[in-house]
């Protein structure tokens, strides 16, 4: 496992679309590095041969004795009244025409 | 004794013998709010008008002499990361200072059809992340039994209402302890069920393959009662699972004759609190005396679970957390340039440190080149921490642990050091990597005054036998009945 540089945090960061100035980004450096350093520790374990828990649920299916469920959730697929659009759009910072309101992202100089 | 004192249970009867009405036991908490939540805070938002509409509803059904439910008309907080329709969510986030819901979460849409009284929005960690409810965006609550102490968390504030009495139970959600670590710390009951017993549908997300929502009650019968009222599958939640609901409070069963109980003895390490040591061994010996069998056990993987956490939890809150962005609720970034510098503008102002640490940690977790070594890793390591109980359970009916390594903590101090902060976690993070059922139960008090809990922890689905250890040990004790002085013991700042 390899450790972070503030470099690493700053493309870290960016793929979270966060931004962190000098200090903070130091900061967040010292900080995930010892973290990471403590994770470290799961390299001790030995695990070519163990499968991975993405989802504890399976195992909760074989429990109940079936062998077909969570993994096969599907619904009938009929139509069903959603929010209204108004209640939804109620929480927007910006809202115009029914629609979620953002910055220009599209140059009209093109 | 006053109103605001009783349980749930014990309310219900004398609502429906109408020796009070719902309207004057809300009166009650509300008054009891008023004289001691300036000490605690545990509450970012209340709701008196709601809870006395409901309660008027309610006390004309127990007039007319209808067949209540046992939850009618009892006064419940709860936590703020739970989506209540036409009240404010704020997740203690600034990002969502503004939030309301356009929808009731599940379990507010099973607790109302029980006409619950809802007094309010408790405080927690940002969006559920910490150990202490020190990371809300608003306010510190503060641990009745000694206000310069943290409540635990991140369902801190839910916690600490039941304990001060400011309400009468509560709901919380637990991803790695958030409803079992403050239970312990302010000596209350709090229980996870199993992963899939509650829909988590309008519960905001943190870990989605590790949260649960959870009662706070004040004994294990209201424990069972409130189970009663939020379990069952959800055609709104996939991972809900489609069992049958028990009825719990069919197991409670004030005996645990021929029942064996496994003490893993790697919980038992040099960083647990000797004093806790002691209060864990004592209430063992109570179990063993009314006729439990109790054994040692082994959990291998147990020193894993910290470093496993701190990889998947953050992954998926990584992955969950994507969606504030600025666009269709809360706080958004005055102005900006473009729609990147808005995203990113947005959550850097309105996420806190520990958000923002997670964030990172799970994003990178996650990145180009690192996936395999960190969450797979993690998956993997998830895996045997998760065998270890199956094996533990083909041996035993129940698991006994201390809930927490220390009693409540002093605020302030594991705030600079976020791994210290982790650390708090380490007695209930394996059983959230496994799914399991697991209560945190009273079961005595440091000399310092602080309240213990003791964890019991079932197979998945069992939380039938977790119920009834749970029962017998408060029925033959009386830790659960000692209150807080509040204001006695500290001073609130």
């Amino acid at each position: 496992m390899a450790t972070i540089t503030t470099e690493g945090v700053q493309h870290v960061a960016n793929l979270a679309r966060l931004e962190f100035n000098d200090e903070e980004t130091q900061h967040f450096t010292e900080q995930l590095a010892r973290i990471l350093d403590y994770i470290g520790k799961l390299n001790e374990l030995e695990t070519d041969d163990v499968p991975p828990t993405s989802h504890i649920h399976p195992h909760q299916v074989v429990i109940m004795g079936s062998q077909d469920g969570a993994r096969h959730v599907a619904k009938p697929d009929v139509v069903k009244p959603s929010y209204p659009r108004e209640d939804v759009l109620a929480n927007a910072p910006e809202a115009e025409e029914g629609y979620f309101g953002v910055p220009r992202v599209v140059d009209r100089s093109h | 004794m006053s109103l605001y004192e009783l349980t749930a249970h014990a309310l219900h009867e004398k609502l429906k013998a109408r020796e009070i009405t719902a309207v004057e036991l809300a009166e009650s908490i509300y008054a009891r709010i008023n004289a001691v939540e300036p000490y605690v805070k545990g509450y970012l938002t209340l709701t008196k008008d709601i809870a006395l509409e409901q309660a008027h509803v309610v006390d004309a059904g127990f007039q007319n002499g209808d067949d209540m439910p046992p939850l009618a008309g009892i006064p419940i907080a709860i936590k703020d990361v739970i989506c209540t329709k036409g009240v404010r969510t704020t997740c203690a986030s600034k990002i969502l200072e503004t939030f309301v819901p356009p929808y009731d979460a599940t379990v507010m849409t099973k607790l109302n059809e029980q006409g619950v009284v809802m007094l309010g929005k408790t405080n927690m960690d940002e969006f559920a992340m910490g150990s202490s409810t020190e990371n809300s965006a608003y306010q510190i609550t503060h641990n009745p039994w000694d206000l310069d102490t943290i409540p635990g968390g991140s369902s801190g504030g839910s916690a600490a209402v039941v304990s001060a009495d400011t309400a009468i139970c509560s709901l919380g959600s637990d991803t790695g302890g958030s409803i079992r670590q403050p239970a312990a710390l302010c000596g209350v009951v709090g229980m996870k069920p199993t992963y899939g017993r509650v829909s988590r549908y309008g519960l905001v997300a943190f870990a989605s393959s590790l949260d649960q929502i959870g009662p706070f009650t004040k004994d294990v019968t209201d424990c069972a009662l409130l189970l009663n009222a939020i379990c069952g599958s959800d055609a709104m939640d996939a991972t809900s699972v489609d069992v049958p609901v028990p009825d719990f409070t069919q197991n409670l069963i004030n005996d645990v004759e021929g029942m064996k109980i496994g003490i893993p003895k790697e919980y038992f390490t040099p960083d647990l609190d000797p004093e806790i040591a002691d209060r864990i061994h004592a209430a063992v010996a109570v179990l063993e005396q009314l006729g439990a069998t109790v054994e040692e056990i082994s959990l291998p993987h147990t020193e894993y679970a910290i470093a496993t956490y701190y990889i998947i939890a953050p992954a998926e809150a990584s992955a969950n957390l994507a969606r504030y962005d600025g666009v269709r609720y809360g706080y958004r970034n005055e102005n900006p340039a473009d729609l990147i510098t808005m995203y990113k503008k947005t959550r850097s102002q309105a996420f806190g440190e520990e958000v923002k640490r997670r964030i990172m940690i799970g994003t990178f977790a996650l990145s180009a080149g690192y996936q395999d070594a960190y969450y797979k890793k993690a998956q993997k390591a998830r895996t045997l921490i998760k065998s270890d109980f199956d094996a533990a359970f083909e041996k035993v009916d129940v698991i006994a642990t201390p809930t927490s390594p220390t009693p409540a903590f002093k605020i302030g101090e594991r705030t600079a050091d976020p791994l210290q902060m982790y650390l708090s976690d380490v007695m209930t993070t394996p059983a959230s990597h496994a799914g399991l059922p697991g209560i945190s139960i009273p079961c005595g008090f440091v000399q310092s005054g602080l309240p213990v809990g003791l964890q019991l922890l079932g197979a998945p689905m069992a939380e039938e036998k977790v119920l009834r250890v749970a029962y017998t040990f408060e029925q033959n004790t009386e830790h659960h009945l000692q209150k807080p002085q509040i204001g006695t013991n500290g001073v609130a700042s």
